[in-house]
């Protein structure tokens, strides 16, 4: 009899070169992906005189500096784009760069390529790399001296996880989506809940959700800090796969399904945690604070230090302090100044038209961006005509990149401005310094956009979904 | 990077919760090169005003500590090792906390820095040693101890990273050791697995 494994196992295994007596393992990278970000690390492999020792499996993207509407910002800025295209040309990387068609989100081209597959392990120098795990494979973030042994060696040495799993049952309700799970479950454990943990994602809510929907889920692991999340491959998985450029095809193909479909865990593996999420209960969420933790149903009030466990109370008057909010106060009803549809959270075709789906017909009531999340998700946006959408209710349709998430190309929150954004980080000065952001849903930001302040999406969407 | 094992120096405390790397070091300095030095980003907009002064009150302004003893979920979030060198180069050598974020304990690690774990009450008790300004402290790598004052505490490391720290080890030469494993593990790939390996065009 052989032990019942987990699909974060079976995928450790395979990919073991060498396994150290302490419990660290050096493991094959299959997808290494670089972005502007990523200097650091060719220098310090042009220090040495090292060669990347795998360019065919190593793809560049210009992603965080890339300007959303004309020229980059300034000199400093444009040197970053440059700097990635002048590695990627030195070293023979395939390179997704500014102007080209495929062009996009790091995390949402590589699916979208057909790069990111079931059974692989990925990397990136970029904390949200776990997004690809939704895919079934082993994805995960690492650091510039990371980023230089990957291009070094393809290899990465890992301690291996613990394993955790987070099951969420039931049937989410209309205007309630993957965004809101997991702001959930990191507002339950903490955002340091699953320090540790390889997460995988199951139960019927995470099989009925679309690729884009698990994408999300497995984006905001780390919000919770977990590196790793992950959801077994199917049917679901496959179709999202099958004729993408970089995908298999053919006998490959064939071949490719049928190892695919044992990835997977068994129903007698045991997991270190086991979470579970009744999705029934889940209305949906934004942050009030300045960690992802911090969120709360809309219907909710303002949170009270005075009535916060002692430990916690320091923590959140420091938050609602910088977030400009009145304790006992309800947080629908807080005025926006800004709304932001982007990032590697929330910007595929599907959250673009779940935002256009409330403000079809509608006005926004305060200044916003709509940053599709790849080039290919703005060219079938346009098809479909929610560009219009957009640009009627008064947003301001953009380009690809990630924008206003952390405003490195210059996409800028001015200080004091309260943003309703769908993206994956309400720190301190994160949209901008002094700027206020809340995290949430993109039908949620599009209803904030109609209201010019925080509400609940639901009764917006009544006879539209 | 040179190994160590014992830090005698000056300890400070930073007790928020939550510091993500976004505070420590802002996304608009992470273009300059390292050569320039880091130490001045490090929690640039705490440490000053929005005209770029310095707030003289802030305590990185006044105090130049080695050891900062911080609060719960520190380093948590984008994995940019610039937050680390904005630590290293202001002179930080030691971080002690509850809990770290994933990523930046690897980063810091990879850099000679060490994020070592306490217990929360003894977290709560090398805060109340520490107080307001610089204490002495000592940090015993080999022995996993740190001391302040009369206080005599053990903190938590994992045993690989505490071997890397003390010495100094380089990932990129320890892995080219493993040559011919590499080498034999990718063919084996790419007869069983050729779309894994194969990239563009299979």
């Amino acid at each position: 009899m052989t032990t019942p494994r987990t699909l974060f196992d079976r995928l450790w295994s395979a990919h073991e070169i060498v396994a150290r007596p302490d419990g660290t393992s050096l493991l094959f990278v299959d997808r290494h992906l670089v972005h502007e970000g990523s200097h650091h690390a060719f220098r310090k492999i042009a220090e040495r005189g090292l060669p990347v020792a795998r360019a065919d499996l190593t793809f560049g993207v210009a992603d965080h500096y890339v300007p959303t509407r004309g020229a980059p910002a300034d000199a400093e800025i444009a040197g970053m784009i440059d700097r990635l295209a002048e590695n990627c040309a030195r070293h023979d990387i395939l390179c997704f760069g500014q102007g080209d068609p495929r062009q996009g989100i790091v995390h949402v081209i590589g699916p979208e390529q057909g790069l990111t597959l079931p059974g692989l392990v990925i990397n990136c120098g970029d904390s949200h790399t776990s997004t690809h795990g939704a895919f079934g494979s082993i994805a995960f973030g690492i650091g510039a001296t990371e980023v230089a042994h990957v291009l070094a060696t393809q290899t990465i040495w890992q301690k291996r996880p613990r394993a955790m799993r987070v099951r969420i049952e039931g049937r989410l309700t209309p205007g309630v989506g993957a965004k809101d799970v997991a702001l959930g479950w990191i507002a339950r454990l903490g955002a340091d809940g699953a320090h540790g943990h390889a997460i995988e994602y199951a139960g019927a809510v995470v099989r009925a959700l679309s690729m884009e929907g698990r994408l999300t889920l497995c984006n905001l692991s780390i919000e919770g800090g977990a590196r790793f999340g992950m959801v077994a491959p199917d049917q679901t998985t496959f179709d999202y796969i099958e004729g993408r450029s970089f995908a298999p095809s053919g006998a490959v193909w064939d071949r490719a399904l049928h190892d695919w479909a044992a990835l997977g865990t068994d129903a007698d593996a045991v997991f270190d945690r086991d979470v579970e999420l009744d999705a029934s209960d889940i209305a949906p969420i934004v942050t009030w604070g300045t960690s992802p933790e911090e969120a709360l149903p809309i219907t909710a009030t303002v949170p009270d230090p005075d009535r916060a466990p002692p430990q916690k109370a320091a923590q959140m008057r420091d938050s609602l302090d910088y977030m400009g909010l009145v304790a006992g106060r309800p947080l629908a009803g807080t005025p926006v100044d800004r709304v932001f549809i982007g990032s590697c959270t929330n910007a595929r075709i599907e959250d673009l038209r779940m935002a256009a789906a409330v403000l079809a017909g509608r006005r926004s009531r305060v200044p916003g961006l709509v940053s599709p999340g790849s080039s290919q998700v703005k060219a079938q946006a346009e098809a479909e005509g929610l560009d219009r959408i957009f640009t009627e209710a008064g947003l301001d349709w953009r380009g690809s990149g990630c924008s206003m998430c952390v405003g490195m190309n210059g996409d800028l929150l001015a200080a004091g401005l309260r943003c309703a954004s769908t993206t994956n980080r309400n720190f301190k000065g994160r949209q901008g310094r002094g700027s206020m952001t809340h995290l949430m849903s993109p039908a949620m930001v599009a209803a904030a956009a109609v209201a010019g302040a925080l509400t609940d999406v639901r009764p917006m969407l009544e006879g539209r979904v | 990077m040179s190994g160590w094992s014992l830090h005698n120096g000056q300890a400070m405390a930073l007790p928020a919760e939550n510091i993500d790397t976004d505070q420590l070091i802002p996304a608009r300095f992470m273009s300059t090169p390292r050569a320039v030095g880091y130490g001045g980003f490090l929690l640039f907009d705490q440490r000053h005003d929005d005209a770029g002064k310095a707030h003289p009150d802030h305590p990185l302004n006044r105090l130049r500590p080695t050891v900062l003893v911080v609060g719960r979920n520190f380093g948590s979030g984008s994995s940019r090792e610039a937050a680390v060198y904005a630590l290293v180069d202001f002179g930080v050598r030691v971080v002690l906390a509850p809990s770290f974020g994933d990523i930046f304990s690897g980063n810091a690690i990879n850099n000679g820095l060490l994020p070592a774990r306490l217990a929360a009450d003894d977290h709560a008790r090398l805060l109340e040693a520490v107080g307001a300004g610089l204490a002495a402290i000592s940090i015993d790598l080999t022995t996993l101890q740190v001391r302040c004052g009369t206080l005599h505490l053990p903190f938590t490391l994992d045993p690989v990273w505490q071997q890397k720290l003390i010495n100094g080890w380089d990932d990129i030469d320890l892995t080219r050791a493993h040559g011919d494993e590499i080498a034999a593990f990718v063919k084996v790939r790419a007869d069983r697995h050729p779309w894994m390996l194969s990239g563009v065009g299979v």
